[in-house]
């Protein structure tokens, strides 16, 4: 009996971060990393509604959202693409550093990744401001007149519909934005944990299920370019 | 064993999860899963009698043909708040945040769920939701039906729509984060031994629900977004005058909220499939079947939605396969009543409080099930949609099955809930009142909807006749609200009265029933190790002479 409860509290000392419900730390570190990902299972069901409603009015107003996806600069959404895709393997560093105690670079990395997250957004920002001024924000102000469809000759865009794809697009980027600015938040507390000294290569949990959910945003925005930016391109 | 280094002072009772800790912040700023149970238990209960007294209002109204108790805008508040609060702040959270977050990790073995914090901030987003919900009935109400359609919704209400939908997506997060500590804490949290054959049906039903509750709620989270951008700033989305589709509302609405139905029930059919065994101190008949078809349900559920849209315009064609999917859902659910049919057979049955739930639960589901039936075809469907028959429908599901099952649950394990008996006389006389009044409620609703009268009409005046059944179903709604009122009573006197409660008052079969009443904090004084199959009821009653075989 006295054993054990030295042996406990050995175990205790090894491993400060292990709940007390939990038997050992590896039952943890999987229960955190399922419950992450079926969290995002979640997620990906809160975009499908959106994704659903693209797919019903793309099918009906094609040549419409045609014409505005070309009305939005695919350069730009190409750039962020890169942003993203480079803070993604920054989060993948990052991971690999606090599972091989690489303080400086698990900080380096950390800090990289949310840089990326505020280009982003900075670029994001912009996009917005530039629909804000050609008056694409749907609303009273409105306005998508004398806008052909693309390889349709004659043929004008309906404002009405082409503000269908607006609305989506706002919604849609706009919720993405909104897990971004989560996702900054959930990386400037692991900053501040990674500062202190928290992860060690027995608990790097956090890094782990924070690094998960910031890949889903990404994949997310992987599956919003080419409906939003990409769907009547031509040379 | 040695003695522990610090001897215990003399306690006069053993130490548990209620008499660890006093004092309003050690509940809350709880982490314990039995106590959260307990704070929704309080919550929920308190939304269960608003949404009565609403109820209540509108069996009044409908006393007699004339619209002269409220007026007709008041009528719409009334029935739409009494949806809204039934389904998303009592339904919705009844079985799965009471009696799952109490009964879950202690069924696999468990110290606790596998986020305890999380448990706690899923009750009180709960609560804000909840306050929400307060304040927008206080402040005028929402008039949409609980089903919020569009274009209504959306361009012409002037009732607190944002309001109410902001609280609705706030509970659906409570739901979500429920629904994920349970997935995970079944995966990940069950004690040795413990397998998934071996688990009680009970932990199947909520594992089922929980996915429903995973994939299902955000769908309706983010309806309620673009339901709310729409009303604010007129995107079109839904609004057919600018291009887009009410129909489409529809779809994402009822993708949550068919299988929003099987949240409700399906907890309430893990809860029999606990009682049922005990009562008849038999093996539970098809462990497998009963297990699979909760997950049959969840998936299927997902398929069915479209048949509360067979008259909104909807291509036929669809309608055909919504129609046989709607059918083929039956099938799981037909298992499962049969099942619990077969484990009666030859079962030393004993008729108490519980198991009388139990039964009613039994025949009122299948009442409820077969007129769904009825309504998952086509031609029937055309003839009573938005009628009576509706609402009486899917009252058997949700009062006849998901209450029954609640109440049933809540009396079965209130001994290792509180550590003390309720009387056994009142509860199977309130159990009576409940079965009766529930049927004398809802049954005439049946006739009147298959004669014709529309559900959400405040006066039928036009239609005298429908008079005699209405007073019925008022006269029925009083006796149930008495049935209601009785269990609260004696189950609050039996916390300070009531005799106190063995381990295993049942001699029932289960990991919770091995441990004290009320249990102690972490649960289990050791962890436990399962070696015997579930509901081993004939190991359980085997004559103790069985045991003394010499060794030999």
């Amino acid at each position: 009996m006295a054993e054990t409860v030295m042996g406990l509290h050995q175990e205790e000392l090894q491993h400060p971060e292990l709940l007390h419900h939990f038997a050992e730390p590896e039952q943890q570190r999987n229960a955190a990393s399922l419950g992450m990902w079926v969290f995002l299972g979640t997620e990906i069901m809160f975009f499908g509604g959106m994704f659903c409603a693209y797919l019903l009015y793309r099918h009906w107003y094609f040549g419409d959202f045609g014409a505005a996806s070309n009305s939005i600069d695919a350069t730009l959404g190409a750039v962020n693409t890169a942003v993203l895709i480079c803070s993604s393997l920054t989060v993948v560093l990052a991971v690999w550093s606090a599972q091989t105690a690489r303080r400086a670079l698990l900080l380096a990395m950390l800090s990289a990744t949310m840089l990326f997250g505020l280009a982003f957004l900075g670029i994001k920002g912009y996009e917005y401001y530039q629909k804000f001024e050609e008056h694409h924000v749907p609303g009273p102000s409105f306005s998508f007149e004398n806008v052909r469809i693309p390889r349709h000759p004659g043929e004008y865009a309906n404002p009405r519909h082409a503000q269908i794809y607006f609305s989506l697009y706002f919604l849609m980027t706009g919720i993405h934005a909104l897990h971004m600015v989560v996702g900054l938040g959930i990386f400037s507390w692991l900053l501040l944990m990674a500062w202190k000294g928290r992860f060690t290569p027995t608990y790097h949990t956090p890094v782990e299920i924070g690094g998960l959910y910031w890949h889903f945003v990404d994949i997310i925005w992987i599956f919003l370019f080419p409906l939003l930016y990409l769907i009547d391109r031509h040379p | 064993m040695s003695m522990p280094n610090v001897v215990p002072q003399q306690r006069f009772e053993r130490e548990n999860y209620l008499n660890q800790e006093y004092g309003i912040w050690s509940w809350l700023l709880t982490t314990d899963h039995k106590r959260i149970a307990l704070l929704y238990l309080v919550s929920i209960t308190f939304f269960f009698f608003i949404g009565g007294f609403f109820a209540l209002l509108i069996r009044l109204e409908l006393l007699t043909p004339a619209g002269d108790l409220v007026q007709a805008d008041t009528y719409n508040k009334l029935f739409t708040m009494h949806g809204m609060v039934m389904i998303f702040f009592f339904l919705i959270p009844s079985i799965p945040a009471v009696l799952g977050n109490f009964l879950v990790p202690m069924m696999i073995g468990a110290k606790d769920l596998a986020f305890p914090r999380i448990n706690l901030l899923s009750w009180y987003l709960y609560i804000i939701g909840g306050t929400i919900m307060l304040h927008c009935m206080m402040t005028g109400g929402v008039d949409t039906g609980w089903t919020f359609y569009v274009p209504f919704s959306s361009n012409y209400t002037n009732t607190k729509f944002v309001e109410a939908g902001i609280a609705i997506f706030i509970a659906g997060f409570s739901s979500i984060l429920t629904g994920l500590n349970f997935v995970v804490t079944i995966h990940r949290m069950r004690a040795p031994g413990m397998t998934w054959s071996r688990l009680p049906l009970f932990i199947w039903a909520h594992y089922a629900t929980s996915i429903i509750q995973l994939l299902g709620t955000p769908v309706i989270a983010i309806t309620i977004v673009l339901v709310a951008c729409e009303r604010a700033l007129h995107l079109g989305i839904f609004d057919p005058r600018l291009g887009g589709d009410p129909l489409l509302f529809q779809h994402l609405f009822w993708f949550y909220s068919h299988p929003a139905v099987y949240i409700m029930i399906l907890p309430s059919m893990g809860v029999v499939t606990e009682i049922i065994p005990c009562f008849s101190r038999k093996r539970i008949f098809g462990y497998s079947f009963v297990a699979l078809s909760s997950i049959a349900i969840a998936v299927f559920g997902f398929l069915v939605w479209a048949h509360h849209m067979f008259v909104a315009g909807m291509s036929v064609y669809a309608g055909l396969v919504f129609s046989f999917l709607s059918y083929a859902v039956a099938v799981p659910s037909a298992i499962k009543v049969f099942n619990w049919t077969a484990t009666l057979y030859k079962g030393s049955i004993r008729y108490d409080a519980p198991m009388l739930y139990a039964f009613g639960f039994l025949g009122l589901f299948t009442i409820g099930g077969l007129t769904g039936l009825f309504l998952a075809a086509l031609g029937i469907n055309v003839h009573v949609t938005d009628t009576y028959f509706v609402v009486a429908h899917f009252h058997y599901i949700m009062v006849g099955g998901a209450v029954m099952g609640y109440l049933g649950g809540i009396h079965f394990w209130w001994p290792k809930i509180s550590g003390k008996l309720y009387p056994e006389g009142w509860a199977r006389l309130a159990a009576l009142i409940v079965f009766l009044g529930f049927n004398l409620t809802f049954f005439p609703q049946f006739i009147l909807g298959y004669m014709g009268m529309p559900r959400r009409y405040w006066d039928y005046s036009h239609m005298p006749e429908f008079q005699v059944l209405n007073v019925l179903s008022t006269a029925g709604a009083t006796i149930l609200g008495v049935g209601y009122l009785l269990p609260m009573v004696y189950l609050l006197w039996s916390m300070r009265y009531g005799k106190p409660a063995s381990d295993n008052p049942w001699n029932a079969a289960g990991l919770e029933w091995k441990t004290a009443s009320p249990p102690p904090t972490l649960n289990f004084e050791e962890q436990p190790v399962v070696t015997w199959e579930a509901y081993n009821y004939a190991e359980l009653d085997a004559p103790p002479r069985m045991q003394e075989v010499p060794v030999g």
